[in-house]
């Protein structure tokens, strides 16, 4: 059997595993979103910008630097959480007491601020990045061809995704922070500093999406304009997820991002479109998305 | 109020003679679509609390809608207008209908999600010319009569247009229905218990404000004569919001002071400092978010009224 519906089993396999690659992206994305939102009551558009800057901070440190894929694994989060922390510090900090479409609004302008300092200084076109050494290269399954990298990426996302699941559904830290969503003040009340969880789940949430960014560089073209494109997808993704649950928005991020790459073997022409379509079919079925909960 | 009316009449003088006085009409009719966009934009946010993050896909559909009708169908100017509108309204009427169903920031989103759609639409159409958008999109005769080439004559007709806009909008906020919409943005839930189907008014109000950001796409294509990508790109959506922001949320006054503000401040700055526009546009719109939430004309009455209770204790 090499052929499945007219589709070479190795093409769609292929795609399969590309899609799987983009879900991961929307799972670490969402997650991200969906924990600063929990928080900090803002729909942080400038999520796509921190994880493009993530991808630059890697690629920059490999050209003027020539630091590696390994450390860039480590420094984009820091550098990106440390800008996440002046961010909230600086801006975020005034807006929680405001309507929450003013956050969007504000990081929407941040976002803005990033993207056109970024095409000043690299131009529009796309910069690459090379698979580290020990990555490079392809596993033959027998039934396909895995190209290392991209079987890496799923699993490193995955494992971050998971983790950090754990770490707020089932440590004493994560249970502060789920108290401190549903009732902020009490929470100050037990003596714990809710500005501060507030900053380090903002500086989180950026360093997920750096992490995301630099998993990503290799296998994207890094631009400017790579994580404003990306971050719509993913407010389709938490639309549909609903933004309550945690393991919700990852399988939610995997589900679409697989359904991606189906859709680019079937259908091209629809590939770019099908995740806001899923959405509009959600909405009309269920409002609250698929894992959400209504109010 | 009759201070106000003597303000408008101040500028309608002045747009009049603006041509006549050496200044580049285009320039002013681009930022007269602009405004009619923003102010339909207020319509939603301003007046009824949506704010909808994707309305540059109504403004650019109706753009490239108005240049097929005018250009390939050969029809006149106002047929194309009234065409673009239309697909403008039936575009709204059917992301009206689902972004509805979620409040506040979720309707934020889905808006957003559902122009990015009709942006991949518009990429891949067929008839859009894609990367290149639809060029050389004639302006045509009005009712077969007048030719809008002239650039007096097509000022004319925008700035009459423009006008119509302004009133329209006037006369919807301070009717019984506009009432009910503000009522809806100050407390949907009390609304909803007075036995209005608030979403229906919320609807109703969309629909509106699509059409209208649709007449102000289609006449852009008019005026300059092309359609593009940047017309349903979501940054256009977010420069609509800041417009109305920096002008005044909720103010008849303030879309059309942010729309010239912003309009101009582009122009102005586009030769001069290149992708830096962006990034005075992000900074203006963080600007504006932290200590300037009333915008221009918001500060201006706020300002009117601290005198007048001075004055009167």
């Amino acid at each position: 059997m090499t052929e499945l519906f007219g589709i070479p089993i190795q093409a769609l396999l292929g795609q399969l595993l590309l899609g799987l690659v983009n879900g991961s992206f929307y799972a670490m994305l969402s997650l991200g979103l969906a924990v600063i939102f929990g928080l900090l009551g803002i729909v942080n558009f400038a999520h796509g910008a921190l994880y493009m800057i993530g991808a630059y901070v890697a690629w920059i440190a490999m050209e003027k630097w020539g630091i590696g894929y390994w450390w860039a694994l480590l420094l984009a989060p820091i550098v990106v959480g440390a800008l996440g922390v002046a961010v909230e510090r600086l801006l975020l900090k005034h807006l929680y007491k405001l309507d929450p479409l003013y956050g969007l609004l504000l990081t929407f302008g941040l976002a803005l601020i990033a993207e056109g300092i970024f095409r000043d200084q690299f131009g529009v076109s796309g910069q690459q990045y090379s698979v580290p050494e020990a990555l490079q290269g392809a596993t033959n399954l027998g039934f396909m061809v895995l190209p290392n990298y991209r079987a890496w990426v799923v699993v490193a996302s995955l494992t971050v995704c998971l983790g950090t699941w754990f770490l707020i559904e089932k440590t004493p830290l994560g249970a502060t922070l789920r108290a401190g969503t549903e009732n902020p003040a009490l929470v100050q009340a037990f003596g714990i500093n809710v500005p501060l969880m507030v900053m380090l789940t903002y500086a989180g949430g950026a360093a997920l999406a750096a992490l995301a960014g630099v998993l990503a560089a290799p296998v994207i073209q890094i631009t400017p304009l790579m994580g404003s494109n990306l971050i719509i997808v993913v407010f389709a993704v938490v639309v549909i997820g609903g933004m309550g649950s945690i393991l919700g928005s990852i399988l939610t991020g995997l589900a679409l991002g697989l359904v991606e790459g189906l859709t680019k073997v079937f259908y091209p022409e629809a590939s770019n479109i099908v995740v806001f379509v899923i959405m509009a079919i959600v909405l009309m079925i269920r409002p609250a998305g698929l894992f959400g909960k209504e109010k | 109020m009759t201070a106000n009316r003597n303000a408008w009449l101040v500028v309608l003088a002045l747009l009049i003679a603006a041509p006549f006085v050496g200044i580049y009409p285009v320039f002013i009719m681009k930022a007269l679509c602009y405004a009619i966009f923003a102010c339909a934009f207020n319509l939603l946010l301003g007046y009824t609390g949506l704010l909808s993050f994707g309305h540059a896909a109504f403004m650019g559909s109706a753009a490239y809608a108005t240049g097929w009708i005018v250009r390939n169908a050969g029809l006149s100017p106002e047929l194309g207008l009234l065409g673009g509108m239309v697909l403008a309204a039936l575009l709204g009427l059917v992301v009206g209908l689902i972004a509805i169903r979620r409040q506040g920031i979720y309707f934020a989103m889905v808006t957003l999600a559902m122009a990015q759609m009709v942006y991949f639409v518009c990429l891949q159409a067929p008839i859009t010319g894609g990367e290149d958008g639809m060029q050389g999109v004639p302006r045509g005769k009005l009712f077969g009569l007048l030719p809008l080439g002239n650039d007096l004559a097509m000022y004319f007709f925008v700035l009459l247009l423009f006008v119509a806009v302004f009133l329209f909008i006037i006369r919807v906020v301070h009717s019984p229905y506009g009432q009910v919409l503000k009522a809806i943005r100050e407390n949907e839930p009390r609304a909803v218990s007075l036995g209005y189907q608030v979403d229906r008014y919320k609807l109703l109000a969309f629909v509106l404000s699509t059409a209208i950001a649709g007449l102000a796409g289609g006449l852009k294509t008019l005026v300059l004569g092309f359609a593009t990508l940047s017309d349903v790109h979501w940054s256009l959506s977010g420069e609509v919001v800041l417009m109305t922001l920096l002008g005044g949320l909720g103010t008849f006054a303030g879309p059309v002071v942010g729309a010239f503000t912003i309009v101009g401040l582009q122009d102005y700055l586009a030769d001069r400092v290149g992708s830096w526009v962006t990034v005075i546009i992000g900074a203006i719109f963080v600007v504006c978010v932290l200590a300037f939430r009333r915008g221009f004309v918001g500060e201006l009455v706020a300002w009117r009224e601290r005198k007048r209770a001075v004055v009167h204790p």
